[in-house]
């Protein structure tokens, strides 16, 4: 199982949906929405597996800064996927 | 960790601060008060003003910044800074940079200009302050066209780049060559430092804010000169998708104005 050593909060409101985020990030666990769409009608990044490891890469890329990087205290196993 | 579901997907929630995690990147640097702003989605000015105020804060010289920013794109994001910023005229921000300094020696001046601004209104400006060796930081934020008219080409668009008029890539025989600015500026005998950066991926930005804490380094030491190009993305004005804009740049940007440290200071292995 994948530890996950980080995680982001993400301001959906503020994404331009420029996409730089996705390929910034080491262990790709960005993807952006397909079928949702902000109050300004850009997609948006989701966290979609663990695996962050609160590297920084997505939040110093970001135009909009949209991204707030977090370390978790201790690494943690979180089970996935989920039912 | 939870979950929502977004769509028809199940992902780990991200619209709250965790409890047992420390902050380690907030959503903005303490020297941008506000991070909405009105340029384009991929833009990447941003990233590289960004950059430029993280080190004047690590610096520990905000109370003492003055910043002299250009005409182009990036003028407007000088609103949401908390450093103090001059606006100068088209092209004349070394001049006005000059003056401030002069005055207040024990400033951090720093210009920021576009390629547009620096490169073709106001060349002399930044050559003649780099000749004379003045004790000032200028940053170009280079992206090969003007962003604000509308993507038009400039001094520094290289050979094949797209822009507004020059939809299949810029040609020597019509257009001429592109201007190798930092390249010049290093041949400058003022110049303490130089260097060219990019913001195309986390390891360029990383790099260029070590270029850009190692230019004002040089000015705190009173060496002369220090300049800073740094390659931004412009997917509006290169007509292309915004994911595509970081390759963009490493490939053909890039491949003209070679990114790395040009003259003086600590060169990183690799950065020659």
């Amino acid at each position: 199982m994948t530890l996950t050593r980080g995680t982001v909060v993400i301001d959906r409101e503020a994404c331009k949906g420029c996409d730089l985020c996705i390929d910034a990030c080491p262990p790709r666990v960005l993807e952006m929405t397909t079928t949702v769409v902000n109050t300004i009608g850009h997609r948006f990044p989701l966290l979609i597996a663990p695996g962050c490891t609160g590297c920084k890469a997505c939040s110093q890329i970001c135009p909009d800064f949209c991204f707030q990087v977090y370390k978790f205290d201790e690494p943690k196993e979180i089970p996935w996927p989920v039912d | 960790m939870d979950t929502e579901l977004v769509g028809q997907r199940v992902v780990l929630r991200t619209d709250r601060r965790p409890d047992d995690a420390t902050l380690v990147d907030d959503f903005t640097p303490e020297l941008v008060d506000v991070g909405a702003h009105h340029l384009c989605p991929g833009c990447g000015e941003p990233i590289a003003i960004r950059s430029a105020v993280e080190c004047i804060a690590e610096l520990g010289a905000v109370e003492r910044t003055i910043s002299v920013f250009g005409i182009g794109c990036y003028t407007a994001f000088s609103n949401n800074l908390d450093i103090e910023v001059l606006q100068a005229l088209h092209g004349r921000a070394p001049s006005l940079a000059t003056g401030v300094k002069r005055m207040r020696p024990d400033a951090l001046v720093l210009t920021v200009q576009g390629d547009g601004d620096m490169v073709n209104e106001g060349l002399q400006e930044v050559l003649h302050a780099a000749a004379r060796g003045e004790n000032i930081t200028c940053v170009l934020l280079n992206n090969g066209v003007f962003g604000e008219t509308g993507g038009h080409i400039t001094s520094t668009t290289v050979l094949g780049q797209r822009t507004k008029n020059t939809l299949d890539g810029r040609d020597a025989e019509r257009d001429g060559y592109p201007i190798l600015i930092g390249d010049l500026i290093a041949s400058m005998g003022g110049t303490a430092y130089a260097a060219r950066g990019a913001v195309n991926d986390a390891g360029n930005v990383a790099r260029t804010r070590r270029m850009l804490a190692a230019a004002f380094a040089t000015q705190e030491r009173g060496e002369g000169f220090s300049f800073v190009e740094i390659l931004t993305m412009c997917p509006t004005g290169w007509f292309i998708e915004t994911q595509e804009s970081p390759d963009y740049l490493a490939d053909v940007i890039a491949g003209t104005h070679q990114i790395g440290v040009l003259k003086g200071g600590d060169v990183p292995k690799g950065d020659r």
